[in-house]
């Protein structure tokens, strides 16, 4: 039984933004699958009772002072960006902008 | 895309669709707090500064890079939590709001999800007439603004002939408080008004809070307003729709006030309103829908792993409760009883933005009723004149109450004063240094004004003789002759008791 | 004389500060041993000759007159490809990044600048250090100098190769859930996992961000201890970095080395022996374990029955973060761009061509793995529950240190495998991390020391690890119990492991 169908998997990809080739869309919804069901055991153990982990030790408060440092250089900025004009980043047309 | 959000609609008259529908509104509304560094990072933050020259590894989602929290900036958030009433959290975290945008440089957003540092608070605000309207604040919580994206039209082509976009990442990271509140119900027909008197109360207490510089036109402050409209406030909730990004008090109302006609010609069409995002116009105060986003709001939230949770101690909430400066609604209520005006009068002063300097006058020695006869009187006609705002006028609370004390002290009247007020106005200086340039100074030596008595009694026996004989009607006519040779300097009380006496004699 | 590039980093710094070699002959004999043996070995992406022999010359000239110098300066040293380096490419094994050239230093490279080490060039990887086998580098495998067809563990085989063919003597390692410790493991050389925390993480391209953390890749246990120090404490740039300073952990590495661990509890873990292990790596692990006994240690067996959802939970947590950490790379503002080849250029599509032609399989199964378990109606069920199991792992770890001082296991299951036997198989190769990952999911530090060879199912005699874990911040214990091994097989064998690797070039 497949837990993640391909149409999931193309969902998931876009979603990721990633492009899939049709194969590579087979070959994840095959290989996801496995790992999706032994994954399952997870929720075998993890009852209501359990407390979530999210960091390894327990901290809290961890602040910085509000004092400037210098900026990266501009140059330093824009030098690997794949495009630039006028001290910005060019990136292709947005959808969504109005 | 559906039909009914592209096709145009009759807007229905808004007091019509008031009359047949309630409607309900949610505000979300942007703070850029005003710290000197990033939510994050230690870039500095300030307005206007060239693109791209105020990040850092951290603000530019460079790899590797990590978050760390400004502590100042958390506070500044508790602060606004406290001025709104609310609760703060024990214990809270950041979260990851994970989409792909070009300004978003990391495509995720650092903010809050399930656990906002501020929860559960409410808002009284005061329309225009007085009445107040409590809101009530679901949750207010950190996070990053994103860069700036500036479009640039497709005739220069480059990217394949097409349009493309430049972007800034300077407001990237800097920090933000989003406040939201719970659907604001049972301000009927006067919904507009309430939008509109919650972001301006929200400003005044940002400012007063000193947590922001809070301009509106510079985008430091951002309401984005959800409306929806039910048959009666008993029904159930209506389809909402969210108009985004609107960045003046005018157009919060404009906004709310557009989508009720819109909605109420969706409806009585027999339509349905399509949940969905707007955008707002200035131009025509009209919304349009945005494009429909791919991703459908999947936005697959989890505590931010880079950091800890903030989790302000109790200590530290009642230090920074105690150090809360007066809230402006206190603050009015409180001037109200000192200053002793009329509620009317309060209002006037209120909403013509008055408060602040009446008060520094007062500060300056002037009677309550002295400063408020000024500012709401002369001052307000000449701002009114030279269409300004009272505060923008070349004149200060300082040099009123100056003026005012020159008035009580005798040395000049009220006419006086007027010519007195125009030569501050004009940059002469303080009133004191008008009033010797300009030789204004109210003549009281009663030698100086006996001469002048006596030169205009001499010229008018009959006058004399009237009086004489019992009728004191014709004794304005010496005075003003009085009057008329010391320029308009004496003080006309005390000529006429010299006049008297002089008759009398 | 003597070859400088067989010597351990300890051996070495004390050469050199004795005046007897200097860092430029030391630099150059491990860039000439890189440009003899490279070829076949591929440890590294990249090779900085002129920096590091700058460096280098700068560290003789300073000694030369008179400075103060830290004790490992001039001793050359490779860094994982991971990790950011300004001025040098850094790619993390990824087209995506083909090319970057980083704009600052992580943290622990600004501290090896500091110390004078000369920085030799960056190590090979698998992409965004997903693997166990350096198979899914972009840029080729990595060969174990102990046999060239065969895998040198993952995801830093490279850092592991460069030590073990003495083409460095000292490497840095990032470790999710065994890429320092694994490849250890399966080339002869030690590797240590520090308590998570214990190094700063400013710099490293984040894989799972809970997860991560920087360590030393060494031959020998001193070695480590020193590497170490350096790099470790705390770094306000990264808020899950520990305030407080290292244990003595170089002292405990010598005390270690005098061979007495009287009074130690040693725990060996239930889980993590049996079904799925070698029968040669057993032999080898029990064989170590009566070395412990010998010296003076008391062995006890400890269960933690929760570690058999450890794979699971680390398959969830992993994939999760690290699909949100690999957002960033999208085309916009570094690295690679590639266009759709049909239909409109939006940003949007540019995005997902790039990350569909940038990323390589193991990447894309993960961020699409980590996508889909944290897309909308999932997240409790996979990631909030693959939370939870990380607190039983961590009580499982507090009952376990309630009776042990440390606890050991075999590194890894197998000895190393040929290129391409688990390539299709994502699970099999998952399982090589099974002994490595419970220690970073409760952040526990970890050391893996080469403790002899085993004939492997194919016949080949390879090297096998041993895995010591200790509670957090309690790292000095894994360098006293690893020093202690290492000086008792050493005896035994008559010399390091490392002598009876084939010579390669």
């Amino acid at each position: 039984m497949s837990t993640i169908s391909r149409d999931e998997v193309a969902r998931v990809a876009a979603l990721a933004r990633i492009d899939l080739s049709p194969e590579e869309v087979d070959r994840f919804a095959g290989e996801l699958d496995v790992i999706v069901e032994s994954i399952a055991r997870v929720r075998e153990v993890a009852t209501p009772d359990v407390p979530a982990t999210s960091h390894p030790l327990p901290m809290t408060n961890v602040f910085r002072e509000d004092v400037p440092t210098p900026a990266l250089p501009v140059a330093d900025v824009l030098a690997a960006a794949p495009d630039a004009e006028d001290g910005r980043f060019a990136v292709p047309q947005i959808l969504g902008e109005e | 895309m559906t039909t009914t959000s592209a096709t145009p609609v009759a807007l229905v008259d808004y007091d019509d669709a008031v009359r047949r529908y309630d409607p309900v509104l949610g505000i979300e509304v942007h703070v850029e707090l005003g710290t000197r560094t990033k939510m994050f990072c230690s870039a500095e933050q300030s307005f206007g500064a060239d693109p791209n020259t105020q990040t850092t590894p951290v603000s530019l989602g460079l790899p590797g890079a990590l978050p760390v929290v400004n502590g100042t900036a958390v506070e500044y958030a508790i602060r606004i939590g406290l001025a709104l009433n609310c609760q703060i959290a024990e214990s809270c975290r950041f979260a990851r709001k994970n989409y792909f945008y070009p300004d978003v440089p990391k495509n995720f957003q650092t903010s809050q999800y399930d656990e906002p540092i501020a929860f559960d608070g409410w808002l009284d605000v005061e329309l225009e007439d007085g009445t107040v309207h409590r809101v009530e604040i679901e949750r207010a919580h950190m996070e990053e603004d994103a860069g700036k994206n500036t479009h640039v039209g497709g005739a220069a082509g480059r990217i394949h002939g097409a349009e493309y976009s430049l972007v800034d990442y300077n407001r990237a990271g800097v920090p933000l408080v989003e406040i939201v509140t719970r659907p604001i119900t049972g301000a009927g027909e006067r919904a507009p008004e309430v939008a509109r008197a919650y972001v301006q109360a929200l400003r005044d207490i940002f400012r007063v809070l000193d947590v922001s510089e809070a301009r509106m036109e510079r985008g430091n402050v951002r309401a984005d307003v959800n409306v929806s409209l039910r048959p009666t406030a008993d029904s159930p909730l209506g389809t909402r729709t969210e108009t985004k990004n609107v960045n003046s008090f005018r157009s919060v109302e404009r906004a709310v006030r557009y989508e009720i006609s819109r909605q109420a010609g969706l409806l009585d069409a027999g339509d349905t309103v399509v949940q969905e995002t707007r955008h707002f116009h200035e131009d025509d105060g009209s919304t349009s829908p945005g494009r429909v986003k791919s991703d459908a709001e999947d936005y697959r939230y989890f505590p931010e792993p880079d950091l800890v949770p903030v989790a302000p101690s109790r200590a530290w909430v009642e230090e920074i409760r105690a150090t809360l400066p007066e809230l402006p609604q206190a603050r009015r209520r409180r001037l109200h009883d000192e200053w002793g005006f009329a509620d009317a009068e309060m209002r006037d002063v209120v909403n013509a933005g008055a408060l602040d300097l009446i008060e520094a006058t007062i500060a300056a020695g002037a009677s309550p009723a002295a400063a408020r006869k000024w500012w709401m009187g002369e001052l307000a006609r000449r701002a009114k004149q030279s269409e300004v705002e009272l505060a923008a006028l070349a004149i200060t609370p300082a040099q009123i109450g100056e003026l005012q004390s020159l008035v009580d002290s005798g040395r000049i009247n009220d006419k006086i004063a007027r010519q007195v007020l125009d030569g501050v106005l004009a940059g002469e200086g303080d009133p004191e240094q008008v009033v010797v340039a300009r030789g204004l100074e109210v003549v009281s030596d009663d030698g100086a004004l006996l001469a002048a008595i006596d030169e205009a009694l001499a010229a008018q026996p009959d006058v004399v003789e009237k009086v004489r004989g019992g009728n004191q009607g014709p004794v304005g006519a010496i005075i003003g002759a009085v009057m008329k040779a010391t320029k308009g300097q004496a003080d006309a009380k005390r000529v006429r008791e010299l006049v008297l006496e002089r008759i009398a004699g | 004389m003597t070859d400088l590039t067989r010597l351990s980093a300890a051996r070495l710094a004390e050469l050199l500060a004795a005046g007897e070699a200097s860092s430029v002959e030391a630099t150059r004999a491990h860039l000439d041993r890189i440009a003899a043996v490279d070829g076949d070995v591929h440890a590294y992406l990249h090779v900085s000759d002129e920096v590091a022999l700058a460096t280098a010359a700068d560290v003789d000239a300073r000694r030369a007159a008179g400075e103060e110098l830290h004790p490992l300066a001039g001793v050359p040293i490779a860094v994982k490809d991971v990790v950011v380096t300004k001025g040098t490419p850094s790619t993390a094994g990824s087209k995506i990044l083909e090319g970057w050239i980083p704009p600052y230093d992580a943290t622990l490279v600004e501290k090896i600048r500091a110390a004078g080490l000369p920085i030799l060039g960056k190590t090979n990887m698998d992409e965004f250090a997903m693997g166990s086998s350096t198979e899914h580098s972009a840029y080729g495998n990595t060969h174990n100098p102990w046999d060239l067809e065969r895998i040198p563990g993952g995801s830093g085989g490279g850092s592991a190769a460069a030590v073990a063919a003495f083409e460095a003597p000292l490497a840095i390692g990032t470790d999710t859930g065994g890429s320092i410790r694994q490849p250890g493991a399966v080339t002869g050389t030690v590797g240590v996992k520090p308590t998570y925390g214990g190094v700063s993480r400013y710099g490293l391209i984040a894989m799972a961000s809970s997860l991560d953390q920087a360590g030393p890749v060494t031959r020998t246990v001193l070695d480590s201890a020193l590497l170490h120090e350096l790099i470790g404490g705390h770094d306000p740039r990264d808020s899950t970095s520990i305030p407080e300073p290292l244990p003595p952990i170089v002292a405990a590495a010598r005390e270690g080395a005098l061979g007495d661990l009287s009074g130690l509890r040693v725990g060996v873990v239930t889980q993590l022996q049996g079904e799925g292990y070698q029968a040669g790596v057993l032999a080898r692990f029990h064989e170590s374990l009566e070395l412990l006994t010998k010296a003076g240690a008391e062995i006890v067996e400890v269960s933690c029955p929760s570690f058999e959802y450890a794979l699971a939970a680390y398959y969830l947590i992993m994939p999760s973060e690290a699909s949100s950490n690999l957002a960033k790379f999208d085309g916009m503002r570094f690295g690679l761009r590639v266009e759709p080849e049909e239909g409109p250029v939006t940003a949007e599509r540019v995005m997902a061509a790039t990350r569909g032609a940038g990323f390589g399989d193991e990447v894309k199964r993960r961020v699409i793995l980590g996508t889909y378990a944290l897309s909308a109606g999932y997240y409790d069920a996979y990631y909030g529950s693959a939370q939870k199991v990380r607190t039983l792992i961590q009580r499982d770890f507090d009952a376990a240190f309630a009776a042990a001082d440390v606890l050991v296991s075999p590194t890894a299951p197998t000895t190393a495998f040929r290129f391409g036997e688990k390539l299709d198989d994502p699970l099999a190769m998952y399982l090589n991390d099974v002994a490595t990952i419970p220690a970073n999911l409760a952040g526990v530090p970890g050391i893996s020391v080469p403790n002899g060879l085993a004939t492997s199912d194919d016949g080949a005699a390879l090297p096998t690890g041993f895995q010591i874990l200790a509670p957090a911040k309690a790292d000095d214990r894994l360098y006293r119990v690893g020093a202690a091994l290492e000086s008792a097989l050493e005896s035994s064998w008559g010399a390091p492991l490392l002598a009876r690797a084939p010579e390669l070039g």
